[in-house]
């Protein structure tokens, strides 16, 4: 893998992502055909039980949601990332350690706004949609939106509050696939009434 | 590669959809039917990945070389560890028995949450009725839990 061959010219730098070639991780890695084809079947019958592709688009969000505060847990126990300092930092966490974890591919940071609150995912690949093709009667469909969900599942656990939207989407003809990340507003942790 | 959990969870999620669905419908409706979706989604799914794992193998023999193709290499692609067990009477039913079964690991060790084990087999269950369908085999697969995370998987072939 060469992967394998860096890890020689940059020694100190790349310490950092060395959780993921250890020998064990190979324990955790799967075919991704059957996830890929799970979450086909599961987007089917979405567009089975409702009608229009906006409440599908919305479910899709929710269960994301629902996943990525789980998913933030795993993800933390398994990979030995502290806190991130600033938003640039969960940027890159994000993309080279998250998204290399948990499908594998290495999507580039781009397009940060000038403030610094918003940057762009560019996937060359998304393995939720090979095989896929998008039927004409589903224009409004936004096949991927789980992976918002869990986006923002993930990041409020972290106390951040984002909005995450596909900008281009390789489904609708675009040539890469592109998340927009906006942060909106760190979330201060709520101490329950009472509780003093 | 994706990773194990990633699926784990969005199984999770699937059958708390499935459940959640179907109730807010109809609340007479009996439970049996969000199992049937479940089942219905994992013979899709079960078909298409047989055939994409059987591609480059050789034809198979008989009905217990494809069973046991499922217990070793379509176990081990779908969930890394093969079946612990298989039993068959040679008549046609066969108890695939896995004693980690990875979907129930971290549900409990025991036989708490019992009632709730079946809605997580069904979608497995559907696979291997899947899996066997597209390989000319038309069977009923069933799942019993005794004490999880081990649970059998019955598969019997319907001769026509």
């Amino acid at each position: 893998m060469s992967r394998q061959g860096n890890r020689g010219t940059e020694g100190k730098k790349m310490l950092w992502y060395l959780p993921f070639i250890s020998p064990s991780a190979s324990m955790h890695l799967m075919n991704s055909e059957l996830f890929t084809l799970t979450y086909g079947a599961l987007v089917t019958q979405l567009c089975k039980d409702y009608e229009n592709d906006e409440e599908v688009n919305k479910q899709l969000d929710k269960m994301g949601y629902n996943m990525g505060v789980r998913l933030i847990e795993d993800f933390l126990a398994r990979s030995s990332v502290g806190r991130c300092h600033d938003f640039r930092e969960t940027a890159d966490v994000i993309a080279k350690v998250a998204f290399k974890m948990y499908l594998g591919i290495t999507p580039s940071v781009t397009n940060w706004s000038p403030a610094g609150d918003e940057f762009s995912l560019i996937l060359e690949s998304n393995p939720l949609v090979d095989f896929v093709e998008l039927p004409d009667n589903h224009n409004g469909l936004i096949y991927s939106n789980l992976l918002c969900g869990v986006l923002r599942g993930a990041l409020e656990m972290v106390q951040m509050a984002v909005d995450v939207k596909f900008a281009q989407d390789t489904l609708r003809g675009d040539n890469v696939t592109e998340i927009r990340m906006k942060f909106i507003k760190r979330i201060e942790e709520n101490i329950p009434v009472g509780d003093e | 590669m994706a990773d194990k959990s990633l699926f784990e969870f969005l199984h999770m999620e699937m059958v708390a959809y499935v459940y959640q669905h179907q109730n807010g419908d109809n609340n007479n409706q009996e439970r049996g039917s969000s199992l049937t979706t479940l089942e219905g989604m994992g013979f899709r799914v079960g078909q298409g990945l047989i055939e994409r794992f059987t591609k480059d193998t050789p034809s198979f023999k008989d009905d217990l070389d494809v069973v046991k193709f499922l217990c070793k290499d379509l176990w081990i692609n779908l969930f890394r560890k093969q079946i612990d067990n298989l039993r068959t009477n040679h008549q046609g039913t066969y108890v695939l028995q896995d004693n980690k079964f990875s979907l129930l690991t971290q549900f409990s060790n025991s036989k708490q949450y019992m009632e709730e084990a079946p809605k997580y087999l069904a979608y497995t269950c559907g696979m291997v009725r899947g899996a066997l369908s597209n390989l000319s085999i038309d069977s009923v697969v069933t799942a019993e839990v005794s004490v999880m995370p081990a649970c059998k998987f019955q598969v019997v072939i319907q001769r026509s």
